[in-house]
Formats: C-alpha cells, sequence, structure tokens
C-alpha cells in the first residue's frame, strides 16, 4: 500500500485524479524562490513560456535574461551571474540545456565551481510529437558524471517545486530535469522532500522485488505496484528516487528488503538511474538489477502513451519485469 | 581619464618587459605553454595592471574592483606574470607554473589562485561570462563605476558561443563591459586568415551595435587612450589590440608556430632547440627600459 508518512494526494488513483505537467511546477518553486531570495534570477533560452519561467519574468522582469536561442552563452552568462552573487536558474529544454551546452556547464559552472542551477524541461519520449531530435534521453548521465553536479528528478510537479526551492538553497551546480506532459499530482504540500533523500512510496505485502524510479515513472511504477499485487498477488517495494546524485545510500536498505532490484525511468537504460544504482549496489551490496529504461535507441513522433509503450517503459512491461524477475533462479 | 606622463610610459613599458622575461623564464622552467600570445599581450596587461584597473594586489577579491575575465586561458602566463610583478604573489612562485600542486595551473582555475575572476581554457566562453557578470551588476547597481574586461584572442572568434554573446551585449548595451581582442592573426594550425580568416572585424562588431577601437597593442600611451575612451562609451567596447605575436623576441615573432611551443620545444630553422631559450631571454633583457637588476 502507500506509504502514510509519504501524505500522498488524497485524490490519487481515484477517478478525480488532479493531473500538472512537471514543469509547471518548476514554474511556481521558481517564483516562490525568488519570493523568498532576491539573489535568485532567471535566464531563458527563447522557451519562456512552455518552459513556464514565463511565472516568474512576468513578476521580476528586472531579474529575468532573454537569452535568445543562445544555449551556450546562456550556461556561460548563467556562471558570470553567479561569480556576481546571484543564484542563477537557466532553462531550455534538456535536449538544447544541458544537450548543447555541456562543455559550457563543465567548465564555466562546475569546474568553476559557481552556484547556478540548470533546468531542462521536455525531456523523455512522452514529449511526443515532436520527435526524437526533442525527446532527451541522455541527460541524466552526461549531468551526473560531472564533478560537483547534483542531478534532481522530481516525481510530480508538486516535487518539482519543492526541488526548485531546495536547489535554491542549496550552495552548488545543480540539474533540475522536468518533463512536458501533465502527470498525476502524487505528493503533497506536506510530503517530505529533501535533496539526497530516497522516499519508499509504495510497500507490498511480503516484498520479493525493489523497484527503484525516478520522474513520471514512479507513478507508472506504482500503477504497476497495485495491480501487482491486488492481481498476482506479488508484493513490491517502489522507491521514488528524485535525487538521482549524491545517491542516497538507503538505497541498499530497500535494495536487501528484497534482494532483487528493478529500476524504471524515461532515459537511456546506460547512464541513468539505473546505471547509478547498479553502480552503488554492486560495491555496497551486490546483487542482479534490472532496468526498465530506452534500450540504446533514439525517439520518434507519436502521442506519449504509444511511444512509452513502443518503449517499453509501459505499467505492462514493468509487470512483466517484476515476473521474469522472480522467474529467475539465483547462485547465492 | 588624464593623459599619461612620459615616465608612466617608460615605467609601464619596462613592466611590461620584465613580464615578458618572467613569462620565458615560467615557460623554461614549465616545459611546455605557449609563448607568442603571451609575449604579445603584456603590453597590454601591463597597461591594464599598471594604470587603469582598479585592483588590489594586496586585497584582490575586493568588493568594489574592477573585473578582469581572461577568455583565452592559454596565455595565462602573462596574466600570472602581470600578477606577481603588480605585487599579488611572489616573483619566484612563477617557476611552479604548470607543476603539480602549483596555484598556477597550465589554465588559470579561480579557486587554486586568489585573483583569478574565472577558470578559462575552453575558449569562446569568457565574453559570456563577462557580460553575465555585468548583467548581475547592474540589477543591483543600474550606474555601476566598475568595468569588466574581458581579454579574448582572434582564433577564438572561431567559436560560434562569442557571437552569441556578442549579440547578446550589443542588445543589451551595458555601458561597463570593454573587451579587448588580441589580434595577432595567427592560431596553432596557421595564420587567422588562412585557417578562418575574419575580418572585417571592425564593421562585424559595429553592425552588432558594439563600439570599437582600434589599437597598436604595443603602444602604452595609444592602449592607454583606447581604454579610457572606452570607459567614457555609452556601448559595450570591443578594443581591436593589434599585436605582433611573440613580441620582444624577432625570432618568434609573427610565427605561428611559436602558439603552443615554449621556448627549448619550438621550431629549429632560426634557432636550435638548446638556443632558444637563453636567446630569448638576453634579447628581451636588453630591450628599452629595463633595468636587469629589477628582474630578480
Amino acid at each position: 500500500m502507500l506509504e502514510e508518512a509519504i501524505h500522498f494526494h488524497k485524490k490519487v488513483f481515484t477517478t478525480r485524479e488532479e493531473s500538472a505537467p512537471i514543469r509547471e511546477g518548476y514554474g511556481k518553486g521558481l517564483l516562490e524562490a525568488a519570493e523568498r531570495d532576491i539573489r535568485v534570477v532567471a535566464l531563458c533560452a527563447d522557451l519562456t513560456d512552455s518552459t513556464k519561467t514565463s511565472y516568474f519574468k512576468d513578476r521580476f522582469p528586472a531579474r529575468f535574461v532573454e537569452m535568445g536561442i543562445g544555449e551556450q552563452s546562456m550556461a556561460s552568462v548563467a556562471s558570470g551571474m553567479a561569480a556576481m552573487g546571484k543564484v542563477p536558474f537557466f532553462t531550455s529544454y534538456a535536449m538544447f540545456s544541458p544537450g548543447r551546452n555541456w562543455e559550457q556547464i563543465r567548465t564555466t559552472i562546475c569546474y568553476n565551481n559557481v552556484n547556478a542551477k540548470v533546468v531542462g524541461s521536455h525531456a523523455g519520449v512522452s514529449v511526443g510529437p515532436d520527435g526524437g531530435t526533442h525527446q532527451a534521453l541522455e541527460d541524466i548521465a552526461i549531468m551526473r558524471v560531472i564533478p560537483r553536479m547534483t542531478v534532481l528528478v522530481p516525481c510530480d510537479a508538486e516535487e518539482a517545486r519543492k526541488a526548485t526551492l531546495a536547489a535554491a538553497e542549496y550552495e552548488g551546480p545543480v540539474y533540475i530535469r522536468l518533463q512536458r506532459e501533465a502527470t498525476p499530482v502524487m505528493t503533497t504540500d506536506v510530503s517530505p522532500f529533501r535533496i539526497g533523500k530516497a522516499q519508499c512510496f509504495y510497500r507490498g505485502r511480503n516484498p520479493k522485488v525493489t523497484i527503484f524510479a525516478c520522474g513520471a515513472m514512479v507513478y507508472t511504477a506504482l500503477e504497476a505496484a497495485r495491480e501487482l499485487e491486488e492481481e498476482k498477488d506479488i508484493g513490491v517495494l517502489v522507491v521514488n528516487v528524485p535525487t538521482i546524485k549524491p545517491l542516497d545510500k538507503e538505497v541498499c536498505r530497500y535494495a536487501e528488503e528484497t534482494g532483487r532490484v528493478l529500476t524504471v525511468e524515461e532515459h537511456q537504460r546506460i547512464g541513468g538511474l539505473g546505471s547509478a544504482v547498479a553502480e552503488y549496489l554492486t560495491e555496497q551490496c551486490p546483487m542482479p538489477v534490472y532496468r526498465v529504461g530506452v534500450d540504446d535507441r533514439f525517439g520518434q513522433s507519436g502521442e506519449p502513451g504509444e511511444l512509452l509503450e513502443h518503449y517499453q517503459l509501459s505499467k505492462g512491461h514493468i509487470m512483466q519485469m517484476v515476473r521474469t524477475i522472480l522467474g529467475v533462479k539465483y547462485v547465492s | 581619464m588624464k593623459h599619461l606622463k612620459d615616465r608612466e610610459v617608460a615605467m609601464i613599458e619596462k613592466k611590461a618587459n620584465q613580464i615578458r622575461i618572467s613569462v620565458i623564464e615560467s615557460l623554461i622552467e614549465a616545459g611546455s605553454g605557449h609563448t607568442a600570445g603571451p609575449l604579445g599581450m603584456a603590453d597590454v596587461f601591463a597597461t591594464l595592471f599598471f594604470s587603469v584597473l582598479r585592483y588590489d594586489p594586496k586585497n584582490p577579491q575586493a568588493e568594489e574592483r574592477d573585473r578582469l575575465i581572461l577568455s583565452n586561458g592559454h596565455i595565462c602566463p602573462v596574466l600570472y606574470a602581470t600578477m606577481a610583478h603588480a605585487g599579488c604573489f611572489p616573483v619566484k612562485e612563477l617557476l611552479t607554473l604548470r607543476k603539480f600542486g602549483s596555484r598556477l595551473q597550465g589554465h588559470p582555475h579561480r579557486e587554486y589562485l586568489p585573483g583569478i575572476e574565472t577558470s578559462s581554457g575552453p575558449l569562446g566562453s569568457g565574453l559570456s561570462q563577462a557580460l553575465g557578470m555585468v548583467l548581475a551588476d547592474r540589477i543591483d547597481r543600474p550606474q555601476s563605476s566598475t568595468y569588466f574586461y574581458c581579454l579574448m584572442s582572434d582564433g577564438e572568434l572561431n567559436c560560434g558561443q562569442n557571437w552569441e554573446a556578442i549579440m547578446h551585449a550589443g542588445k543589451e548595451q551595458p555601458h561597463n563591459l570593454i573587451a579587448v581582442l588580441d589580434r595577432n592573426g595567427i592560431q596553432i594550425d596557421g595564420f587567422t586568415r588562412d585557417v578562418m580568416p575574419l575580418e572585417p572585424l571592425e564593421e562585424k562588431f559595429a553592425s552588432f551595435n558594439w563600439h570599437v577601437i582600434n589599437a597598436d597593442g604595443h603602444n602604452i600611451q595609444e592602449l592607454y587612450d583606447a581604454f579610457g575612451e572606452a570607459q567614457s562609451a555609452l556601448q559595450p567596447t570591443m578594443i581591436i589590440a593589434h599585436t605582433v605575436p611573440g613580441k620582444g623576441v624577432p625570432q618568434f615573432e609573427r610565427d605561428y608556430r611559436w602558439h603552443g611551443a615554449p621556448p627549448g620545444k619550438g621550431p629549429e630553422d632560426i634557432l636550435t632547440k638548446d638556443t632558444q631559450g637563453e636567446c630569448a631571454l638576453k634579447q628581451l633583457r636588453s630591450l628599452k627600459g629595463v633595468i636587469v637588476s629589477d628582474c630578480d
């Protein structure tokens, strides 16, 4: 069942469930952060409305920098603003920032050790009809490999709001990954969130598999967990991992509860949450780790639902993976 | 700004040549690094540090300072040598350049040495950072009297990011952003005109709504006047400093093969490797304005 400690939204998993784009939570969080802290400034590369940076721009026009379509310069302008004591959030689609401006982020922000925040929206295949050029599937990998970078992947709009506020307070480079589509709002303003902390969202009876998930796939993993329990009598743990780096050391404890791990993310199987979890568990408590993600392919045009199905990121696929894992015999 | 007196010009020229000597000494000791750019920019650095910059060598991170952002980080031997001669740290520390544990990294790192405003090396990002600093400063102080000097190379204008920043500065029109372009005409693979032609540069910058000044990069008075004009301009200013790469050592001058080679590892058709260092130092020590006993 859903963990009470998370204080889930009362309507989640009902017919009256509420949805909001994760990026909208960012827009609200940024506005709130700016109201609390005069040092917060925002930059955007000609995508102010669709990244929801517009909430900030409308309220604080003097603290907003319109970059035009110049993501490389944007990262370095943000670095310069941070060097003068500002807390810049710079936003575009993840494909372009951090996709196009990786070296500027590495050198002028992380190597330089300045307090700038990279915000990449429209990550994952669920971007839909725009197609593979606009579906960032490598951003977690290229951000988490840079020293000093913190990587946040909020699971819903409310968590995105909290992640943005936390990033504003945190001293150092942060990457926040956002998604385009309306996603069920699971968490509430009293749900716990802390950078570096994973949270168990769902605890099935006598759990046999631990599922680590991030982003919008957390909801899909919860759907799978509920159905597995109700229809197949298979209990699993679902752990929300909104901080990919630094990874919560508690993942070991969650993994050891069941001895079998499945990771779920809308990202390449190479280099994302699954890799991060596997790297850590391999050293700390070795056990088999299965990874649901995009399997070394590019995205394409389509409706979000059909793309998630095509790339094996659906509830059904997660359920199938759990049954497969339980069917495998391990030599211990 | 006032006009420089003759003795002030002579003092800066002397400093520039001391800086050149230190550049060569540190490169010889390091056994790697860039020679042409640092020698070519010594006069610009000396003019900035000894007459233009508001800067306290004993407190290089003082709030009320002008910012010097070095975009082409590979010419850092001249920045380090200038800082040392300005009193930021002992001149003898220059001999640690590029060595393990040194504050003088092969390309500058902000956290290693106080007074370095930003880490640089990968070309093309300094102007954006300088612009970011200006824009941040402007939020708090619209009439700011702090100047932000971005030193950059002509070769790095190949990088697209520079043109993003040039366009952006043209839009924002900050009065206190002053870029200095080291127009020395060379880059690693050859002359800039062959690798990637840049001209007409003045017209390019002007068409992006920059104020443009051409200056002889080895004429202290002219450089000083250019900085004065830039400070009073209401636009971002690009000072195109026409310099001679390798300036001060005739055997090195205008030869792009000295871009990334230190004395002892340069081309051998004029000077053999084993004589390059000593010959360079000998010629620099004989230059006008140098008092040899001051060089230690």
